[in-house]
């Protein structure tokens, strides 16, 4: 069973270089735990919303915008793929990325076609 | 055949409420679905309600419940396997293979409680959870005890169980590391079940004690299957002191009774003992939590002979300790209860006014019965209005009433 780990950034500015760096360094940790561990499907964190592009299908044709889909107080800033056997386990998963990032993290099943 | 005797329709229910969690907690393991299990426990029952009022009921009702629900779930699984449904063939797969044992169906619930009561869930979700597939009342019933339309409580069902299937909350006892918070969990879930049913704030008066017998139950669960979790000891003790006072908590007419003026000769004397030997049991390990210093405070209740007799001292102790653990305002105002009684109305006043609990209708029943004891009449009424307008309880609304309407008239 798979699940997004997503990290919820707050918009504003990124903490100081010190504590950016410990950030990393942790969030590295337990990204090689879970490669250990056998439950790692992809991971990868996403560059600021300024830099994203929206294409909007409208009347056959599809429309480029500059900018993110919306303006929001938060971000997807990351996001981590388990594949672990229940939401517990992906749980404990979400708890360490959350320690590790400081930041909200959402766990979420993809949808099971079973 | 009249020598058969034959079995009512209420005796088929009291099986139904007794038996329903357990048929239940049983199919989800076998069939690995609620929904399934649910219909597959209902479709069985359905077979009873047509069998038992002329066959009699049969040597183990929940036995003869499980294998028939059982055996329905299979039967309807194979026709729908036959028809290339691969998730049913999944799923008769694990039926097949999992036979119903015994022993293995006190952990069945024990699963099913976490699963109910897992953190993921809302609360409210939770406690919906719980008293549907632990207990066995209709969305119906749930929905008036709570006091929610009835389509609210269905929904709220139906997400909690796709919750549980999309996201696979798993089936399952949780490890050791989480036990404690998630043990945490289900017992506010059982003292919220037990608290809603003793309010009773309205409804339907049967549901209600049904909702304190149904906590009551799973209190008794929760200690037989984790005999070395105090709290959970302390929490059923609490729920049996409490309990053991119902008879005398209203009169006939349903008039509220206060504690002081209960007749203590009608205390359930058998709930007591239990209670107290649980309180006694729980304190010994030496780990004390909050159900388990409340279970205290109403043993110490339960030893007066007579209202006069009560240990206050011993009672604002344990509220000190409670106070410790759970630094509430509500847990305050108890507290200044106790204190009042010891130190006089006038330092049980001067706890109460520092509180900020104005919205909470309780603070301002206290309030009122101190003013009143101090002689402050016109300053009592107003805290009685206050009182009376905030309680949702129409008899304890006129309880408070009769206080008010006793007041001495205001001194010249």
């Amino acid at each position: 069973m798979k699940y997004l780990l997503s990290v919820y950034q707050p918009q504003g500015t990124p903490p100081p270089p010190a504590e950016l760096e410990k950030i990393m360094r942790d969030v590295r940790a337990v990204d090689d735990e879970m490669r250990t561990a056998g439950v790692w499907v992809f991971s990868g964190g996403l560059d600021s919303p300024s830099t994203a592009t929206v294409l909007r299908a409208k009347g056959g044709d599809v429309l480029t915008t500059d900018g993110p889909f919306t303006e929001a107080k938060e971000y997807l800033g990351g996001l981590t793929i388990i594949d672990v056997p229940d939401l517990d386990v992906a749980l404990a998963w979400g708890r360490k990325t959350a320690a590790a990032t400081t930041l909200p993290i959402e766990v979420r099943p993809f949808y099971d076609e079973h | 055949m009249p020598d058969v005797p034959a079995t009512s329709r209420a005796e088929i229910e009291r099986v139904f409420r007794a038996e329903y969690g357990r048929a239940v907690s049983v199919l989800v393991r076998v069939l690995g679905d609620i929904d399934a299990a649910e219909e597959a426990v209902q479709e069985a029952f359905a077979v009873a309600v047509e069998r038992w009022p002329s066959a009699g009921l049969p040597p183990s009702p929940a036995g003869w419940i499980i294998t028939t629900a059982r055996n329905k779930a299979i039967d309807r699984l194979r026709r729908e396997a036959s028809r290339h449904d691969r998730h049913a063939q999944a799923q008769l797969l694990h039926a097949v293979d999992d036979p119903v044992e015994e022993g293995a169906v006190r952990d069945d619930r024990l699963r099913l409680i976490f699963t109910c009561c897992h953190p993921a869930l809302a609360v409210p979700a939770q406690v919906a959870l719980t008293l549907r597939l632990l207990g066995g009342l209709t969305t119906t019933e749930i929905a008036r005890a709570f006091l929610v339309p009835e389509a609210t409580m269905a929904q709220r069902i139906v997400r909690a169980k796709g919750k549980i299937r999309g996201a696979r909350i798993p089936y399952r006892v949780p490890r050791e590391a989480d036990l404690p918070e998630r043990l945490r969990a289900v017992l506010a879930v059982v003292y919220l079940v037990f608290n809603e049913g003793y309010a009773a704030s309205s409804g339907d008066r049967l549901v209600r004690e049904d909702l304190c017998a149904e906590a009551i139950r799973l209190g008794r669960l929760l200690v037989e299957l984790m005999p070395d979790e105090p709290e959970a000891m302390g929490l059923l003790a609490l729920m049996l002191l409490v309990e053991s006072r119902r008879a005398t908590r209203t009169t006939a007419d349903a008039a509220v009774v206060s504690l002081a003026d209960q007749d203590r000769g009608r205390w359930d004397r058998d709930l007591i003992a239990e209670g107290q030997k649980l309180v006694r049991r729980c304190l010994r390990r030496g780990r004390p939590g909050p159900y388990q210093i409340q279970a205290a405070i109403n043993a110490v209740h339960s030893d007066a002979a007579t209202a006069a007799d009560t240990d206050w001292r011993q009672i604002v102790q344990l509220y000190d300790q409670l106070l410790a653990l759970t630094p509430t305002p509500v847990v305050a105002l108890n507290r200044a209860v106790a204190v009042a009684e010891v130190d006089g109305p006038a330092a049980g006043l001067a706890v109460v006014d520092e509180l900020d609990l104005g919205a909470y209708h309780p603070f301002h029943v206290v309030r009122a019965d101190l003013l009143r004891r101090l002689g402050r009449t016109a300053e009592a009424a107003r805290a009685y209005d206050a009182a009376i307008d905030g309680s949702a309880n129409a008899a304890e609304r006129e309880f408070l009433r009769r206080r008010r309407a006793a007041l001495d008239p205001p001194s010249p």
